[in-house]
């Protein structure tokens, strides 16, 4: 005998995902969730978003890593509580992860919490972790062609941050090109071209990251 | 890497429609894995036979239908395969795309004894 059953095997992901979001938003604090590849720059983004931030903001961050706490031992140098995540070997982070280091915060008293998956351009776009917005950071080294190769990934983050323009004239990177394939899966997307070596476009990303955190939800 | 984690929903989503169906032993289970959903499908039948051990899928049989990525026109509808390079429509040349198939990740049906 054949059943139907029609059910997508990421679905008890998705459920917890979104009772971490109703979390959050009893507490009133507003999650991000950065992904990239590896190296692109996510916890120096975090160090240069947190930086400007601190006195403003209550903010903890939540650090996925592999196995070393190298990532979150940089983060909490600012004096923010940080929570690392080590996923044994797993790719990304999931919702239950995310559910047990929210446990671990005080989100009461938190504004704003920064969430680092681990670097992976697949898997994080798969499993939701029930936060507000998600911020994809490309660098100019990866290549200008990774809109085109990962689809899922670009068209279901909030914003995107081009990270190493200091290096922009070392590689053959288009940015032309790199844009228009994000535009056709994602039109309008937030586009902020920066470098978190030199601070050169920091100052937009930081504008939007406080009005995206006054328009809170939805 | 995470198809453990995967392979655990599916068994306990296999489970809850077999005992709803009075099942005594899930002899197949059906399955439709996008080429864009990070699934690995030898690396399920892997966990497969760890997971389902001592439970009424125990044995069973994973049959897997392969989506290729697929996106599809805003201009025109067409549908057309990725190519890894660009995003223009080969039929009207319009880029504005969504990814139409390749996604998912879904059980269809169960069979059942």
């Amino acid at each position: 005998m054949r059943v139907s059953v029609l059910e997508e095997v990421f679905s008890a992901n998705d459920q917890l995902a979104e009772s971490n979001r109703r979390r959050l938003d009893e507490a009133g604090v507003f999650g991000v969730n950065l992904m990239a590849s590896p190296g692109a720059g996510k916890t120096s983004l975090i160090t240069r978003t947190i930086e400007p931030l601190r006195g403003e903001v209550r903010i903890a961050a939540v650090d996925g890593d592999i196995a070393t706490t190298l990532d979150a031992d940089r983060i909490a140098a600012f004096g923010v509580p940080t929570v690392q995540i080590n996923t044994g070997g797993a790719c990304h982070l999931d919702a239950a992860m995310l559910q047990r280091a929210l446990s671990k915060l005080d989100l009461n008293h938190l504004a704003l919490l920064i969430v680092e998956n681990v670097g992976n351009l697949v898997c994080p776009a798969a499993f939701k972790l029930g936060m507000h917005r998600s911020v994809l950071i490309a660098s100019v080294p990866e290549g200008d062609d990774k809109p085109y190769k990962y689809p899922v990934m670009y068209r279901g983050v909030n914003a995107l941050v081009l990270n190493k323009m200091d290096v922009l004239a070392a590689f053959d990177f288009d940015v032309q090109y790199f844009r228009r394939g994000v535009e056709a899966l994602n039109p309008g997307l937030a586009f902020f071209p920066m470098s978190c070596k030199t601070g050169e476009g920091l100052d937009l990303w930081l504008a939007w990251r406080r009005a995206e955190r006054k328009r809170g939800g939805t | 890497m995470h198809e453990f984690s995967i392979t655990q929903n599916l068994l306990e989503i296999a489970l809850r429609h077999a005992e709803k169906a009075g099942a005594h032993h899930i002899t197949r289970l059906n399955l439709v894995v996008g080429e864009l959903s990070s699934v690995i499908d030898e690396s399920v039948q892997f966990y497969w036979d760890i997971v389902a051990r001592d439970t009424l899928a125990e044995g069973s049989e994973l049959c897997f239908e392969r989506v290729p990525g697929s996106l599809r026109c805003l201009g025109c509808s067409n549908v057309f395969s990725l190519n890894g390079r660009d995003y223009a429509c080969p039929a009207c040349g319009e880029n504005q795309v969504v990814v139409a198939g390749g996604d998912e990740f879904r059980l269809e049906s169960i069979e059942v004894e």
